[in-house]
């Protein structure tokens, strides 16, 4: 901050000139927001993010929430967790952008402009639960490597678009088609033009299903641009790396796709469960698919005081990859009675659910107040950590909240 | 249009901006200089408001309470070989959040090499590893830890 102190008015104007205006202005961005060069990175109000958010990394931006900033129903975009993998691509033109469909499986190779696609096919709304497949990273012992994620790298947003499968079915889709691929115009670290920062993609089957979308609107507006503005492919329930931003081309794969952050340890788990800390060769190491069943209570804030013989409300949601959540449970006394909570039904598949419980506490004292759900296979969440592996994948321990009685 | 095309842009556009950001420097060098000759040379007019803003390099590397400002990395034997490679693509954040071993370490710079296009360290790759490791040891966690940094507080309902 510091050394910034030095740009005036003038200066600005200036220097917008000399970088090209287009950059200020050009641009179809959301308001409040200007190129980083320009400014100090204030995350909070370039992003519209809310202030208790907790950045983790500020080249690339990774940043999370809190639990309770998670309680909405319908998560906003002040709310929303930020992983990038590169540099957020500048000079977005949406009314220039296209979408190529091309690939091994492509019966004819297409572009299409993005106005066309809205127009062209039938526009879908769903709640869609996305979590990154890193979230509660920081748990892992030893340590995992990448961004020490907490709680907060999930969210579930209204997504508006069209539907890949209507897109990829215009183009053709060979017999042969196994998976598909994004490609995005974000920039690598290195600057290297010829390295994707991400790359990455789901089997044919997931592709297909009705609520995979092409999306163009998050909670009714433009995609903020730190979300993939104008265009995200977005597959709820998976990992959310696979639900690329800024998307200008999807490959219709013959074999598994093959980007970057798709092959070697990223987004992969060890095929056969291995010992804490154990190196595992790349070869033995499996692509996440499906994310396990989780829960997170999201009021009240961890921390609460509250009086002898006052009853205390706990809410939060529950989701469970491709699965629905069957039943939420909580516990005051680490698991060795457990309480059930009511539960709601998702809005649409992939949506996350929403729990209720009314706790009571027997005296006085320091509780903790742990929530469990279980998928509608009957499988839960671990009160301990899952199984460790390299990359600190796929953390669904319980979540749980500090409370006093006094 | 290609995402090469894209690109040169961008390139060109920072080149314009580092070449920019020069410039401002060499002026804020030579008024620094004339100023500290002079120190009334710049006042024009007696109430002027229009401060003279000037880009101040001096604080680069500062070091406070033994944190290096800038990348937020401890001061430390090593620090700057860290410094000089290893923020220049990502940020020192992500280094900071990531405790490892020297085994695991050095893999991950293996890694970084193979598929991040980070240059080979040379001498350097074990004064950084020896840095990290020292610096930055793994904690003991357990399989759960205790909850911690409580912020209590009394719920109204
Ligand atoms: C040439 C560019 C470049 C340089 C220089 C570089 N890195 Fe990286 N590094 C990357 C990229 C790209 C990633 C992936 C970032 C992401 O996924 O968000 C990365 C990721 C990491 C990670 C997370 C690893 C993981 O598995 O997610 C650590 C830790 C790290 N770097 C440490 C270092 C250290 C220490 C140095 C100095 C020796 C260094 N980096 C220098 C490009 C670089």
């Amino acid at each position: 901050m510091k050394r910034r102190e030095f740009i005036n008015k003038a200066g600005l104007t200036t220097l917008s000139t000399i970088i090209g205006a287009e950059i200020v202005y050009g641009i179809n961005l959301p308001k409040d927001y200007s190129p980083l060069a320009l400014q100090d990175p204030d995350p909070f109000k370039m992003f519209n993010k809310h202030k208790e958010m907790v950045v983790l990394n500020d080249k690339p931006w990774n940043i999370e929430a809190q639990a309770h900033l998670l309680d909405d129903a319908v998560t906003p975009n002040s709310c929303m967790f930020i992983r990038n993998n590169g540099l957020i691509p500048k000079d977005i033109d949406a009314k220039a952008w296209t979408l190529t469909i091309d690939g091994e499986s492509v019966t004819n190779k297409k572009t299409y402009a993005l106005a066309d696609l809205k127009t062209k096919f039938k526009q879908y709304t769903y709640q869609l639960t996305l979590e990154c497949g890193g979230n509660g990273r920081n748990e892992f012992n030893p340590p995992a490597k990448g961004n020490q994620w907490s709680v907060g790298a999930v969210h579930s947003a209204n997504w508006t678009g069209v539907r890949l499968k209507d897109v990829l079915e215009d183009a053709g889709i060979k017999s042969n088609a196994v998976y598909i691929g994004y490609h995005a115009t974000d920039v690598h670290l290195s600057m290297d033009p010829t390295k994707e920062p991400i790359s990455r993609g789901c089997p044919i089957s997931k592709a297909l299903q009705d609520e995979t979308l092409l999306a163009f609107k998050m909670n009714g507006e433009d995609i903020p641009i730190a979300h993939g503005y104008p265009l995200r492919l977005v597959a709820g329930g998976w990992p959310a790396s696979v639900s690329g931003k800024w998307i200008n081309r999807i490959s219709i794969r013959n074999k598994v796709h093959d980007g970057t952050k798709m092959t070697g340890t990223a987004y992969r788990v060890p095929c056969e469960p291995v010992a804490p800390g154990e190196k595992v060769k790349d070869e033995d190491m499996c692509i996440i698919e499906s994310m396990p069943v989780k829960s997170l209570i999201t009021y009240p804030k961890t921390g609460a005081i509250i009086n002898e013989g006052n009853t205390l409300n706990i809410r939060g949601h529950a989701w469970a990859g491709e699965l629905e959540v069957r039943k939420t449970e909580y516990s005051i006394d680490f698991g060795a009675t457990w309480q059930v909570c009511r539960i709601e039904k998702p809005v649409n598949r992939l949506a996350w659910q929403h729990f209720k419980a009314e706790v009571k506490f027997p005296k006085k004292g320091y509780y903790e107040v742990w929530a469990k759900a279980t998928d509608s296979n009957g499988v839960s969440q671990p009160m301990l950590l899952p199984g460790w592996n390299p990359k600190g994948y796929l953390n669904n321990a319980c979540h749980r909240i500090a409370v006093k009685v006094k | 249009m290609s995402k090469e095309e894209d690109f040169r842009k961008y390139i060109k556009k920072v080149y314009r901006l580092t070449a920019l950001f020069s410039g401002l420097f060499i002026i804020a060098g030579g008024i620094l200089v004339i100023y500290s000759v002079n120190p009334d040379f710049f006042n024009f007019r007696k109430e002027s408001t229009t401060p003279v803003y000037v880009a101040i390099e001096e604080d680069e590397d500062t070091i406070e309470n033994g944190i290096h400002v800038r990348t937020g990395l401890v001061d430390a034997e090593g620090l700057m070989t860290v410094v000089n490679n290893c923020t220049n693509c990502h940020s020192a954040k992500l280094v900071i959040q990531n405790r490892m071993n020297e085994e695991r370490w050095n893999a991950t710079i293996k890694w970084m090499q193979e598929t991040q296009n980070l240059w080979d360290l040379g001498n350097n790759q074990s004064i950084i590893v020896n840095y990290l490791v020292t610096n930055y040891p793994p904690p003991e966690l357990g399989r759960r830890a205790n909850l911690s940094d409580i912020d209590w507080y009394e719920l109204k309902d």
